[in-house]
């Protein structure tokens, strides 16, 4: 769908539209160089990067940081596995079910997240199961493997039938044509929704809230400061932290999403 | 990728290839190993805790001794259907509908701009700026709208700034939206659900509108329809499963928030909330439990709704 000239009232609005989107962030980067430490007042009165060297010294923003990475990352590894299977079995298939099926794997994020915080919450509870760094991993990969399938699954459907016979009538079998002819197709694909359930995981508040027990990862730490406040500068520079570990990734897997565009033997 | 020949050595007629033999020709039993893991996990640790949750709902707490009696009530569906819960579950459910209409507003032109006119790196561009909020961190965002909104902070400096302090005090003196500041006012949460939630709407509605061929819009054009009428017979009803697509997430994500409304908006408390306080502090499962079924009915016909409408390939 192509047109040469937009009309300017579009081009105003959805402008707008962006810088509502961004303004925001830009405003948690500037309070985290403030000297108030005390209220929200703006403009800031003064400018210092010393909060940077505070927060780097408190054990608590390390610990809860470590345990958000070990996590996001145990949850991705899980989210892998179970999400590419899905994707494999579901890509060019029909079969009875497979609308309940696909139905099943995006219901966990179709559903608000308290629901399947408290879900997991009461299943812990019937079965006496101890909160634990387990149980949060738990929740997370239910979550990511979604983000995974979604990836996994477009890329799939690309990926030209064609080539498969082919490496099949060249005497592969189906793990030779799964290393050779799959993997490096879908490879970029994965990678990119590893990386965004791993910023899915690490950015998870509301499902950690019911499946942590005693323990805090980050967005549970931000959380506490948020509601009971003990050095907002601190708290902003962990947010611009965050934003930071959060948006590396993303970029990375726009990039390597967009390069697949065209996989080899796709558009037949 | 090019299709370099990767020597592929001669395939051994030993156990993989014939295992790999049955998979090829035995389709049913190769998609059931690969169903099998994802499923048992999602069937397991997903729907088996909705039922556990389901259960919970049918179980009661005793008044006195506030400890969860396990056998099948109605009791607590009983106090759920109370006017003060009903209130609740009404104002949530309006709350979402409201957000996930302004949402749409917003998404639309980004979108329309971005699937019809953007091109090359524009497109990416655009892609990217959506990306990017979508992505970065939750609490992060709703952090920095408290700042925004605080009675010192930005917006009410700008507004001055710009001798509109008396448009912002008019606007919070109306009943309802307004409040003693944006940070405790149905306005301010309504913004911070829309700041958080509409690139989930912009994606779907993207996608959706790429995929309207150009040259139907040409013909329509041909056809002798102006562009207001094209925009409405054409592309609208073609764009409404992106639409509704990206309405799943907001509208889902308002009916379950409850840490926005903690830390923005008024008083009042909605459904997220009392989910959060019932299981929390009040200890009353089953009554948590008996308000979180509640949104899952809500999305369950939603979904139904929404896959009628084939908005699941527009996800």
């Amino acid at each position: 769908m192509t047109d040469a000239r937009s009309p300017l009232a579009l081009k105003i609005v959805a402008g707008l539209g962006l810088l509502f989107l961004h303004l925001p962030l830009a405003f948690i980067i500037l309070y985290a160089f403030t000297t108030e430490d005390r209220s929200y007042a703006f403009p800031p009165p003064g400018l210092t990067a010393k909060w940077f060297a505070v927060a780097w010294e408190r054990p608590d923003v390390w610990e809860a940081l470590a345990l958000s990475v070990k996590v996001a990352a145990l949850s991705t590894a899980m989210a892998l596995v179970l999400g590419t299977l899905a994707a494999a079995a579901l890509a060019r298939t029909k079969f009875f079910g497979r609308e309940a099926v696909s139905l099943l794997l995006i219901l966990p994020i179709a559903l608000p997240g308290i629901i399947t915080g408290i879900a997991l919450r009461a299943a812990f509870s019937l079965a006496d199961i101890p909160y634990s760094f387990w149980t949060i991993v738990l929740g997370h990969a239910t979550f990511c493997i979604v983000v995974v399938y979604n990836n996994a699954v477009a890329r799939f459907r690309r990926l030209s039938p064609s080539l498969v016979e082919a490496s099949m009538d060249l005497g592969a079998d189906g793990f030779q044509t799964f290393r050779h002819v799959i993997l490096p197709s879908i490879g970029t694909a994965l990678l990119a929704g590893g990386m965004l359930a791993f910023a899915l995981s690490f950015d998870e508040v509301i499902v950690t809230t019911f499946t942590a027990g005693q323990q805090r990862t980050l967005p549970i730490w931000m959380l506490g400061e948020l509601l009971r406040p003990r050095q907002r500068p601190v708290t902003n520079v962990v947010a611009v932290v965050v934003i930071a570990v959060t948006a590396l990734p993303i970029l990375a897997a726009y990039y390597l999403t967009r390069e697949g565009e065209a996989v080899a033997g796709g558009g037949k | 990728m090019t299709m370099s020949a990767t020597p592929v050595a001669a395939p051994p007629d030993g156990l993989l290839r014939r295992l790999s033999d049955v998979l090829v020709v035995r389709r049913g039993f190769y998609l059931m190993l690969l169903l099998v893991p994802p499923l048992l996990w999602l069937g397991v640790v997903y729907l088996g805790s909705l039922f556990a949750l389901l259960a919970q709902s049918f179980f009661s707490i005793d008044e006195f001794s506030g400890t969860i009696v396990e056998e099948p009530t109605l009791k607590t569906y009983g106090e759920l259907l109370q006017p003060a819960n009903l209130d609740i579950i009404v104002r949530t459910v309006l709350l979402s509908t409201v957000v996930t209409l302004l949402a749409i507003l917003i998404a639309f032109p980004i979108a329309y701009y971005a699937a019809r006119y953007a091109r090359g790196r524009v497109k990416a561009l655009f892609y990217v700026a959506v990306m990017m909020p979508l992505w970065s961190s939750y609490l992060v965002k709703v952090y920095a709208w408290k700042l925004l909104l605080a009675k010192e902070g930005a917006v009410g400096w700008v507004m001055n700034a710009a001798g509109a302090a008396s448009l912002l005090d008019g606007w919070l003196s109306l009943p309802l939206v307004g409040g003693p500041s944006l940070s405790v006012s149905y306005t301010g949460m309504v913004l911070v659900f829309l700041y958080l939630w509409t690139p989930f709407m912009v994606l779907p509605i993207q996608a959706a509108l790429e995929r309207v061929p150009g040259s139907l819009i040409e013909a329509a054009g041909d056809l002798g329809a102006d562009p207001g009428q094209t925009f409405r017979t054409v592309v609208l009803p073609l764009a409404l499963p992106g639409v509704v697509a990206g309405s799943i997430f907001t509208f889902s994500l308002t009916l379950g928030d409850y840490i926005v409304p903690q830390i923005v908006g008024p008083s009042s408390l909605i459904l997220g909330q009392v989910v959060y306080t019932q299981q929390g502090n009040a200890g009353n499962i089953p009554l948590a439990a008996a308000f979180s079924v509640v949104p899952v009915l809500i999305m369950g016909l939603f979904l139904t709704v929404a896959k009628r409408m084939g908005a699941f390939d527009a996800l």
